[in-house]
């Protein structure tokens, strides 16, 4: 990347040298990005390759920690969305951000109404909607509300607010992620018409169909890096996927020792079914077994978690636990039958954090704590120290608030929550997110080790590499449904993210529709 | 080296002034008031000052053990102030029909239960704002005990009505020992039992408490059915006392207690909170009067000041909270 391309007229924003790092995570690393005025520019790469992080840089909704961005050929520093938008970068996220209760010409122009004297003008206002909406053609009605919109027009009345803020640099971050495939055909044409009437789109997906469809150039991110780039005419499904699996770097997996020595049967699910979400998924997980739960964010992973820990309701389908069906309708009666669930989000979900350690630990245990429902302190904080010390949480005190403690020890306090009494089958989802790579290490061994004892164990995760190096055996979801079983041994990063997008190894496209 | 870090960061946190405020701020403004009354007005620490104190604060005080089992699991219960009023009511109006005396007064409490079951199904069953839920049937409460006496006050004549309400042991009279019992109760299903953490985790993460098993449609509702039970309670004790029902009787008592509670420190985000810090709460308010009333000071003052009082306490809870993300 010279910095001649960068003062060329035809590039509108550059991202040049861009770094970005999370705790635990180098988001983006020295990435240059050129993107063309007037162009659609596809961004692709894996969960967690940082094309979300890019997007939002560009956007001015995070900073980077080194690096610049070029705005019509001058070094930027947005201070944020708003200041960016100002400057004509717009961003559209994942989630529609626009107030459901009202009109669209409301949403459209929320935050730059045309005023006299601090009263709306409503003559002016629908006169300038009339314009805008003859600019798009998107022909929506100004007084619908826009709850009643059909899912894909939401993009364009977030569109449409862009443009009325007279942006000409657009970045849409998973903009098709909550569609259907038909309301995604209409998002494409929405996008192709903004790049016809001169907007430039950065657009994110992890669709490889949709980048190929609509782009002119394509970029492909791995690990924060940029390991491809070109005009997408010259690219297929195949070409981008070969960037996107790349060389696996070598990460240290424990040894599987004992995997071929599998017990019986500890949970069997049958023809789980809810609607939209999953769609009749089977499996079973044997004693000592490490099952691998892969897929793309969204394709059903954690449904299908929460569903056989009684978290949410299902339309139809049995889940058998060591013999027993599950019958009841909340996560009590499979704690009872011997499940645990480490749930995607520890701070939401698993943990709470203004209250202790201790408390946090036993709140499942509580049975076994109580005597006569009366807690005996003393015996649960020495049980809850052991536990505590055999998994390695770094604590200033159990007494402490989970608050106080880093992101890795909250996560071992999570497992010592759900291993206070060993369970049958041990759901873990998304075990080592936001945790770093030292702590990544010593969750990876405890899980092969309780695997080792007998327990069962379902592992959900983004990162296919860990998947691929805990697992026994894994299960590749896609729009809800099991599309992929292979033994772990067997699987590569190759086969299960082509099951994951549904590129079939002919390089065609095997998008279904689920609607 | 990390370790050294984390207990030093976790220290600091655990310092953070406003945090510190918050969590002993009650004992330090009680012991405060309390010290400032002591020199400066001879006859309040006589011992009939003192019992004087405690009687006049057991009506609010039983009333807000149950108001904190509702906050701390995350509810709201502005309803019992027309609990406390229908108890009464219907108590005395049962006494006058000739009811034998005790069993009006137990009949009032069991209205209390009943009426907290309603609120405790409308909120977790129904699924409707705690808030709105009670300020609903906070109406109709009220109206039910105007109906019932056509809206007339209800004198009860028999002696034996107010014994409970009258009546001392060892000069502590049966209601500042019914409170004294209750608060220890409550206090210990609070903070040693089962039941006591299902309530904080209940308030305090709602989702993370569901899927770590805890029925919290049940435990939430429990505690407004405790709420219920103790405005109940309170609200007989206080006929019992006047041997007067009267609909209107105590109006607004709702606010003191709910104060009480906010001062003493308990969250009015659920999760957190004690029962003894409501009791210091509810003494606060009682000692700020009772302080008016010795010093002679013009009482006018006295609910602007309890206003400044009841601020400061919220402000420091949300500003803890804020310091914290």
């Amino acid at each position: 990347m010279t910095s001649t391309a960068i003062a060329e007229p035809e590039t509108h924003l550059a991202a040049i040298q861009v770094t970005k790092t999370f705790p635990g995570t180098q988001a983006l690393r020295d990435v240059s990005v050129r993107v063309s005025r007037g162009s659609i520019h596809g961004l692709v790469g894996e969960n967690g390759a940082g094309k979300s992080t890019l997007g939002r840089i560009m956007a001015g909704a995070a900073a980077p920690d080194a690096g610049t961005i070029w705005l019509n050929g001058h070094p930027v520093r947005f201070t944020g969305l708003r200041d960016a938008l100002q400057q004509g970068v717009a961003l559209i996220g994942q989630e529609p951000s626009v107030v459901m209760a009202r009109s669209v010409e409301f949403n459209v122009f929320l935050g730059a109404e045309s005023t006299t004297w601090g009263v709306l003008n409503a003559r002016e206002l629908r006169a300038r909607y009339r314009e805008l909406s003859d600019f798009t053609g998107f022909g929506l009605r100004p007084e619908a509300i826009v709850s009643s919109l059909r899912p894909a027009d939401l993009q364009k009345v977030q569109a449409m607010r862009a443009l009325a803020r007279k942006a000409s640099f657009i970045v849409m971050d998973e903009a098709s992620a909550s569609l259907g495939s038909s309301e995604v055909e209409r998002l494409l044409s929405t996008v192709r018409r903004l790049r016809d009437l001169g907007t430039t789109i950065v657009y994110i997906s992890h669709s490889l169909r949709e980048v190929l469809a609509i782009a002119d150039h394509v970029t492909v991110l791995r690990d924060g890096e940029v390991v491809r780039e070109g005009r997408a005419a010259d690219e297929t499904p195949d070409s981008l996927l070969t960037a996107m699996l790349g060389q696996a770097p070598q990460a240290t997996y424990p040894a599987r020792t004992g995997t071929n020595t599998l017990g019986e049967s500890v949970c069997s699910v049958e023809h789980l079914t809810r609607p939209g979400l999953i769609h009749d998924v089977t499996f079973e997980i044997r004693a000592g077994e490490i099952l691998g739960l892969a897929g793309l964010v969204g394709s059903g992973r954690s449904e299908v978690a929460r569903a056989i820990f009684r978290a949410d309701r299902v339309r139809s389908g049995t889940v058998v636990v060591a013999g027993r069906r599950l019958t009841g309708s909340s996560p009590r009666d499979a704690i009872r039958a011997g499940v645990s669930l480490i749930p995607e989000s520890r701070k939401t979900l698993g943990l709470i954090l203004d209250q202790s350690i201790v408390q946090n630990v036993t709140l499942p245990h509580l049975r076994s704590v109580a005597r006569m429902g009366i807690v005996r302190r003393r015996f649960e904080t020495r049980h809850v120290r052991q536990l505590v010390e055999r998994l390695g949480v770094r604590h200033s005190g159990l007494a402490r608030p989970v608050r106080t403690l880093s992101g890795g020890n909250q996560q071992r306090t999570l497992f010592a929550k759900w291993l206070f009494r060993s369970p049958r089958l041990l759901i873990a989802d998304e075990p080592t997110r936001g945790v770093d790579l030292g702590a990544r290490r010593a969750i990876y061994d405890l899980i092969v080790g309780l695997a080792a004892t007998g327990m069962a164990v379902l592992l959900i995760s983004s990162d296919t590499e860990e998947v691929l190096g805990l697992a026994s055996r894994v299960l590749v979801m896609r729009e809800g449904r099991v599309v992929l079983e292979v033994a772990g041994d067997r699987a590569t990063e190759e086969v299960v993210l082509r099951a994951a997008l549904g590129v079939d190894s002919t390089g065609g496209d095997t998008h279904e529709d689920v609607a | 080296m990390k370790m050294s870090r984390e207990r030093l960061l976790g220290n600091l946190r655990g310092s953070n002034a406003i945090e510190r405020v918050r969590n002993y701020g009650i004992v330090v403004s009680f012991l405060a008031i309390f010290i400032v009354l002591s020199l400066t007005s001879r006859v309040f620490l006589s011992s009939q000052n003192l019992i004087d104190i405690l009687d006049e604060s057991a009506q609010v005080g039983i009333m807000a053990c149950g108001g904190t089992l509702v906050f701390i699991a995350g509810g709201f219960d502005l309803s019992i102030g027309a609990t406390f009023a229908l108890a009464g009511m219907i108590a005395a109006e049962a006494a006058v029909g000739h009811v034998d005396p005790l069993a009006a007064l137990v009949l009032g409490v069991c209205v209390g239960i009943g009426v907290g079951t309603v609120n405790a199904l409308l909120t977790t069953v129904g699924r409707i704002n705690a808030f709105i839920t009670t300020i609903a049937t906070q109406f109709i409460f009220y109206g039910v005990a105007s109906v019932i006496t056509g809206g007339l006050l209800v004198t009860v004549t028999n002696r034996s009505f107010t014994t409970i309400g009258r009546g001392a042991v060892g000069g502590f009279t049966y209601q500042v020992i019914a409170w004294i019992a209750f608060a220890l109760i409550c206090g210990f299903v609070l903070s040693r039992t089962s039941v006591g953490r299902y309530i904080y985790a209940t308030g305090g993460n709602i989702e993370a408490a569901r899927l770590s098993g805890v029925r919290v449609g049940l435990i939430r509702g429990a505690t407004f059915v405790v709420s219920g039970f103790s405005a109940a309670l309170a609200g007989v004790l206080s006929v019992s006392r006047t041997a007067t029902g009267e609909p209107t009787a105590d109006m607004g008592i709702e606010l003191t207690v709910i104060a009480s509670i906010v001062i003493g420190g308990t969250s009015i985000y659920g999760g957190e909170g004690a029962i003894w810090r409501t009791m210091l709460g509810v003494l606060l308010l009682t000692l700020i009067g009772n302080g008016f009333n010795l010093l002679n000071l013009d009482p006018t003052y006295q609910e602007v000041f309890q206003g400044i009082v009841i601020l400061a306490a919220v402000a420091v809870d949300a500003w803890a909270r804020r310091s914290k993300t």
